[in-house]
């Protein structure tokens, strides 16, 4: 659901081919280490306009993308 | 004073940021230009009495805030509540400290407990919210107020001086962490700072062995703080402003 703009932000941020990121890929091969993770969603804030806290690991975008969308259920 | 010096169109929090050194490193962070969040645990007269100095003779924009910083969730709440008021923050001073004094032999688990919660968790916990917007920034300067007590240890104090040594472990710890980012993470440790809280401490023996001769200031402690927050390549250092007590 979210995925489109995490693969924005991701791209924007490590200059890859947002075509060359899918769902399984894993987010620390993709450049991005935990603590670009915290900062990327941060920047997803503003993107989506919702406050998220990551309190958990995520490995790939697909996780990523489910953390959020978990979180906003919860909201 | 170098004209460079300036804080202004930053933002500090200060918790405990009403009385004692709290108060002077609200002044000092305010007199650089700084707008000032206070945190303060209940005594609001005090409050609005720091934050009107402030707005008066520095004409900075300052707020204050009702927490208790050991309340996980309580924090996040009043951290959101800032950065809706000030848009960000750059400065984060851990302050807001207590004593609960007692002999170990004699002291109750909830004194202990509570010693820790406040002075240690709430570090914890103000530095968990706040680390977001440090890390989006790029920027960021927490300094934790430690104390000697934690580096030398002192009778009657097992719980100040166990939560005392255990904000520089946080101290450092999170300086590494956050480093990358552009993150200075910091502590002062004062040693005797004649305050209303040290007030219970005119008769302990170590005051005859301050190397200076003194107790120190509130503005010692602000002084230090002052440069931490410009000491752009100092981090997990802990600055010892005691009269040269614990050398």
């Amino acid at each position: 659901m979210y995925f489109d703009a995490i693969a924005k932000i991701i791209s924007e941020r490590t200059g890859c081919d947002v075509s060359t990121i899918k769902p399984e890929s894993k987010i620390f091969e993709l450049g991005i280490d935990s603590l670009d993770t915290v900062e990327l969603l941060m920047n997803l804030e503003d993107e989506i306009g919702i406050e998220i806290d990551l309190d958990q690991k995520v490995e790939t975008v697909d996780d990523l993308d489910k953390f959020i969308q978990s979180k906003i259920q919860q909201g | 004073m170098n004209e460079n010096r300036t804080l202004k169109g930053k933002t500090a929090i200060v918790t405990g940021g009403s009385r004692g050194i709290g108060e002077a490193v609200t002044y000092k962070l305010a007199s650089l230009g700084a707008n000032i969040a206070i945190i303060y645990a209940g005594n609001e007269e005090a409050a609005k009495k720091t934050s009107d100095k402030c707005r008066e003779e520095f004409g900075v924009e300052v707020k204050t805030y009702r927490l208790d910083v050991s309340d996980f969730s309580a924090a996040k709440e009043t951290v959101s509540e800032i950065k809706k008021d000030f848009g960000t923050v750059h400065i984060l001073i851990n302050n807001a400290g207590i004593t609960r004094d007692n002999l170990l032999a004699m002291m109750k688990e909830e004194d202990f407990d509570a010693v820790l919660d406040t002075n240690l968790k709430g570090a914890f916990n103000m530095i968990r919210h706040t680390a977001g917007m440090f890390i989006r920034n790029h920027e960021g300067c927490i300094i934790n107020i430690s104390s000697v007590a934690g580096l030398l240890g002192n009778p009657g104090q097992c719980n100040y001086s166990a939560s005392k040594a255990g904000l520089i472990g946080l101290t450092k710890s999170v300086a590494r962490e956050l480093s990358q980012k552009g993150i200075r993470c910091n502590a002062v440790a004062p040693g005797f700072i004649a305050t209303d809280m040290t007030a219970n401490q005119s008769d302990n023996p170590l005051l005859e062995r301050i190397p200076l001769g003194r107790m120190g200031s509130v503005e010692d402690i602000a002084d230090a703080v002052e440069y931490l927050v410009f000491a752009s390549y100092v981090t997990g250092e802990v600055l010892k402003v005691d009269g040269g007590i614990a050398m």
